[in-house]
C-alpha cells in the first residue's frame, strides 16, 4: 500500500469516527430527547465540522486536511477530558460550568457501569486525533 | 474498490443505521408508553381533577399541565377549539405538572380558585397573562395576583386556601401519577387512555379525530 492510499484509509478511518459519533449525538438529542448540556455543545462543534472538513481533503486527497482538522480534533479532545473528569467527580463542585439548565455532571447513560456519553466523546476524539497523526508524512515535518 | 464509492457506501451505511435506529427506537418506545397507560389506568384519571365538558362524553382527554409552560399555554385555546367543534362530545380531565421550579405554588392557587368555583377563569387568566408572570422560565408568584383581579374571587380567602394540606397532597399524587406515567415534559395529552404518538398539535388532532369517529360508530 503506498503512502497516500494508507494516509488517506487512515483518514477515511477518522472520517467514519466523526460521522458516526455526530450521528450518535443526534440520535440522543433529536431521538431519545436528551437535551445536551453546555459542555455537550462545545463538543459538537469540533466534531460536527469534522464530518464535512475531512472529505474535502480526501477527494482530491490532500495532505493539508490533517493540519485543518487537527486543531478542532485537539480542542474537542480537550472539552471531552474535561467533561469526563466532571463526571468523574475529579473535577471540585465550584469549577462546575453549567449551573443552570442542564447539568453536565448528571450522567445520562451508563452502560456497562462506566460507559457514558463524554467517554464515548473522548474515545472519539482520541481515536481521530491518533488517526490524523498517523496520516501526517514525517519527512515532510 | 474506488475511494469514491468506498466513501458513498459509508455515508449511506451510517444513515441507514441512524434512520433505522430512530425508527426501532421511536416504535419501541411508543408501544412502551401504550402500554404504561394502559397498564396505569387507574393512575390517568382521579377524582379530584378538574374537568370541562360533560361527563358522558365518548372522548376523553387528559392533560398534564404545568400553567408556567409556554407550549401548555399555547395548546390550550386548540384543545378548546377542539372541543368547541364537538360539543359535548369531548371532556378535558386536567392533571398538575408543576415541573417548573415555583410551578407549585400556582398550581395552588388555581386549585384555590377551584373551592370558589372559578377554576378555569383563573386558568385562563394567569395562561393569557403567563409572559407577564414566568420571568426567565421562573414562576413569580408574587406577580400572579394582580391578573386575578376582576374575576369575582375572594382573594383574601384565596391565599388561605392554598396552604390547605389537601392541595399538596392533590398536587404530589398528580406528580406521582405524571412519574408512574413517564410524563416527563409538559403538555403530555393522553386521548381515551392512549399517549400519543409523537408530540404535536397534529398527533394530537388525529387522535382526538380517530376517537370520535370510532365513538360515533
Amino acid at each position: 500500500m503506498s503512502n497516500e492510499t494508507k494516509a488517506w484509509t487512515l483518514i477515511f478511518g477518522a472520517w467514519l469516527v466523526a460521522s458516526a459519533s455526530t450521528l450518535g449525538a443526534l440520535f440522543f438529542s433529536e431521538v431519545m430527547q436528551v437535551p445536551p448540556c453546555v459542555l455537550c455543545w462545545y463538543q459538537r462543534i469540533f466534531m460536527f465540522p469534522l464530518v464535512l472538513i475531512l472529505p474535502v481533503g480526501m477527494f482530491p486527497f490532500d495532505w493539508k486536511v490533517v493540519r485543518y482538522a487537527l486543531p478542532l480534533a485537539a480542542l474537542g479532545w480537550l472539552f471531552a477530558a474535561f467533561h469526563v473528569l466532571l463526571i468523574a467527580g475529579a473535577i471540585p463542585e465550584g469549577m462546575k460550568p453549567c449551573t443552570q439548565g442542564v447539568p453536565c455532571s448528571e450522567k445520562v447513560i451508563e452502560w456497562f457501569g462506566f460507559v457514558t456519553i463524554p467517554l464515548l466523546s473522548l474515545v472519539a476524539f482520541s481515536t481521530i486525533i491518533a488517526s490524523l497523526v498517523l496520516a501526517y508524512p514525517r519527512d515532510c515535518k | 474498490m474506488k475511494k469514491e464509492t468506498l466513501f458513498v457506501i459509508a455515508a449511506v451505511g451510517l444513515l441507514l443505521v441512524f434512520l433505522f435506529g430512530t425508527l426501532i427506537y421511536k416504535s419501541a418506545k411508543n408501544d412502551s408508553s401504550a402500554q404504561l397507560a394502559e397498564s396505569n389506568r387507574a393512575n390517568l384519571v382521579r377524582l379530584h381533577s378538574p374537568t370541562l365538558g360533560k361527563d358522558d362524553a365518548p372522548v376523553v382527554i387528559v392533560e398534564f399541565l404545568d400553567p408556567a409552560c409556554s407550549t401548555c399555554r399555547e395548546f390550550y385555546p386548540l384543545v378548546k377549539k377542539m372541543m368547541a367543534a364537538n360539543p359535548d362530545r369531548i371532556r378535558l380531565v386536567l392533571r398538575y405538572a408543576p415541573f417548573h421550579d415555583g410551578s407549585d405554588k400556582v398550581v395552588a392557587v388555581l386549585a384555590a380558585a377551584r373551592k370558589q368555583g372559578k377554576f378555569w377563569p383563573a386558568l385562563e387568566a394567569l395562561l393569557a397573562a403567563q409572559s407577564q408572570w414566568v420571568l426567565d422560565h421562573k414562576p413569580q408568584l408574587a406577580l400572579v395576583w394582580k391578573h386575578l383581579e376582576g374575576l369575582g374571587l375572594n382573594l383574601e380567602q384565596l391565599r388561605a386556601d392554598m396552604a390547605a394540606p389537601e392541595i399538596a397532597k392533590m398536587v404530589a399524587q398528580d406528580l406521582e401519577d405524571a412519574r408512574v406515567l413517564n410524563v416527563t415534559q409538559t403538555p403530555e395529552f393522553f386521548v381515551n387512555g392512549k399517549p400519543l404518538p409523537s408530540f404535536g398539535y397534529e398527533p394530537l388532532k388525529e387522535l382526538v379525530d380517530k376517537a370520535l369517529t370510532s365513538a360515533s360508530r
